[in-house]
């Protein structure tokens, strides 16, 4: 495969290891990833997605490794919002919180604005071009807690893009999400990606109609198993899915880590 | 300042009186969405800690007799408000331990302190039910300044407070910082706390910080809605409260407490109507 050189990466993350308590829930993780990719992030329950997104974001101190954001190391790191965020727990807020589609949208600019400011017109024509952007400019003035599982998870997505970031992580954003609007979702996704050259990280276990629409996949189990394009992804996707899901983790690891590492050192050949 | 002085004592209650009905409800909602409304109840208790030991100060230690027992009182409120910010974090699961802790040791505390103060009866009544009548030049003074560092404080942060209250994990991928702004908030909190104890009094403060907010929620359909209608039911609250306890020569912060409950039973019942208006439509 030809790697684009020229393009700087978004994300580097070296030998990072996570723990909450004794055991890791991740582990030696090296993992880069170029601008303009649309990262699909697939692994079973329990295997460190999460983990790795939170690390990467800094709501979680790794006990070993790095992770370098846009070229920067993550305590120096102070764009935020260059970055959009759906969490995988996005609607476990309190559902009788009173603020309106449009206070939740809002919020995503509010790192940004800064102290003692207040939403400029501008601001105001943002949030609701990034509302119309997930259909629900329906529902602009409806409070949070009255929407459906999967509209509310719109506009979490809408409160992800509205600080135009140029890279969008997001945690198993389609649970609850219904199919067809699933297919929308990926489809506007892919949009941001090739139109707008936007970084895509996506946590799914649709692991089905992922494949359709990310150009990268990892996947993870603790270890770093796989990373490469959807392609090679899909050629070994029997194998790989087996090892993940199925047999001893640890012995594979080994291998894949290595392939992996020959994949970044210079991209020789295996 | 000059205006300030020529001011009747009833002027000055009513200029209280009015600030307090205005920032009450606009710290309490942000109490209420972070479900935490009963943090008021453990800093009024530690701020009569605070009032008592102003009290026993002023007299046992003669160069200390100018101290105004409101300074004291936000002092223990302030400590009280970063103290439960900090028990709760280490009671992360049990979060609501931390309000009965300081409660207590507050209560306490002032028990032992009203003991060794000499005081009349009268001096206590009007911290607990709070008196619109006794409100000095000085204790205006605090209230005016207190107030002003509440609207500084809400003004840098809204924003970022509304955001952390809502989804404090989202908030913080945006750059907030979260322990600086609890910090603040704890202040914030202390100071509306400290501020009101004069008029509305330590028992009934809770209420002037809930009520409203409570009230205005029952209608309100954003945030900025429950904010703008908590300050109306404050203030309409605090005006009746204090025009009934002057005409009637009863405590203010009975009377205000009593008119907020009136204005909550009210908007519940229209809530009540306006939803069965929608229903058979
Ligand atoms: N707050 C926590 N405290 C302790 N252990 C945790 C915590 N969160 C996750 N873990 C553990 O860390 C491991 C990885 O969890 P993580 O949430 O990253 O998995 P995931 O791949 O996102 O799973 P899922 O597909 O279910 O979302 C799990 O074994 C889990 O038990
Ligand atoms: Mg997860």
């Amino acid at each position: 495969m030809e790697r684009k050189k020229e393009r700087p990466y978004v994300l580097e993350i070296e030998n990072l290891s996570y723990s909450y308590g004794r055991r890791n829930a991740i582990e030696n993780i090296n993992l880069k990833i170029d601008e303009g990719s649309f990262l699909g992030l697939v692994g079973p329950n329990g295997s460190g997605k999460s983990t790795l997104i939170k690390s990467i974001l800094g709501l979680l101190t790794p006990q070993k490794g790095s992770v370098k954001i846009f070229g920067k190391p993550l305590n120096k790191f102070r764009d935020w919002s260059r970055i959009g965020f759906v969490s995988q727990k996005a609607n476990s807020f309190n559902s009788g919180f009173p603020a309106t589609v449009y206070e939740v949208v809002s919020m995503g600019l509010y790192g940004k604005i800064g102290m003692f400011r207040f939403l400029t017109k501008k601001h105001k024509e943002k949030i609701i071009e990034a509302i119309e952007q997930v259909g629900m400019e329906d529902y602009i003035n409806q409070n949070i807690g009255q929407l459906s599982g999967g509209q509310q998870q719109r506009v979490f997505i809408a409160r992800a893009l509205v600080s135009e970031p140029s890279l969008l992580i997001l945690d198993e954003p389609t649970v609850g999400v219904d199919a067809r609007s699933v297919n929308n979702f990926y489809t506007m996704l892919k949009q941001l990606n090739e139109e707008k050259g936007i970084t895509l990280i996506l946590v799914t276990h649709d692991i089905g109609a992922m494949s359709e629409y990310v150009t990268d996949v990892a996947c993870i189990n603790k270890f770093l198993h796989f990373h490469g394009g959807a392609q090679e992804f899909e050629f070994q996707q029997e194998e790989m899915m087996s090892a993940l899901y199925g047999h001893d983790v640890q012995v594979l690891t080994h291998n894949h880590d290595h392939h992996h590492h020959h994949e970044y050192d210079g991209g020789a050949p295996q | 300042m000059e205006i300030l002085q020529q001011l009747t004592f009833l002027e000055r209650g009513i200029i209280a009186g009015l600030i307090i009905g205005f920032i009450c409800p606009l710290v309490g909602a942000f109490l209420l969405v972070r479900r935490i409304t009963i943090i008021s109840e453990a800093l009024s208790h530690i701020t009569l800690t605070g009032i008592t030991a102003g009290v026993f100060l002023s007299q046992a230690v003669i160069w200390l007799n100018f101290v105004n027992p409101l300074y004291t009182g936000f002092l223990f409120s302030l400590a009280g408000s970063l103290l439960v910010e900090k028990l709760r974090q280490i009671y992360r699961h049990f979060q609501e331990l931390a309000v009965p802790i300081i409660l207590s040791s507050g209560i306490g505390l002032s028990a032992v302190l009203i003991s060794l103060a000499q005081s009349s009866y009268n001096e206590w009544y009007s911290y607990l039910f709070g008196s619109i009548v006794t409100v000095t030049l000085n204790d205006l003074f605090f209230i005016m300044f207190t107030g002003l560092a509440a609207l500084l404080i809400l003004g840098a942060f809204y924003k970022e407070l509304l955001s952390i209250s809502f989804d404090q994990e989202f908030a913080e991928t945006t750059g907030i910082s979260v322990n600086r702004l609890n910090f603040f908030f704890a202040v914030l909190v202390a100071l509306v706390i400290s501020m009101s104890m004069k008029v509305v009094g330590i028992l009934l403060v809770g209420a002037m910080v809930t009520l409203p907010v409570a009230a205005s929620i029952q209608i309100a359909k954003s945030f900025k809605q429950v904010i703008i209608l908590g300050i109306i039911f404050g203030e309409t609250a605090m005006i009746a409260g204090i025009a009934l306890s002057y005409y009637l020569n009863i405590a203010t912060g009975g009377v205000i407490v009593v008119a907020g409950v009136v204005i909550l039973i009210i908007t519940n019942l229209v809530k009540r109507l306006t939803q069965a208006g929608t229903a058979a439509s």
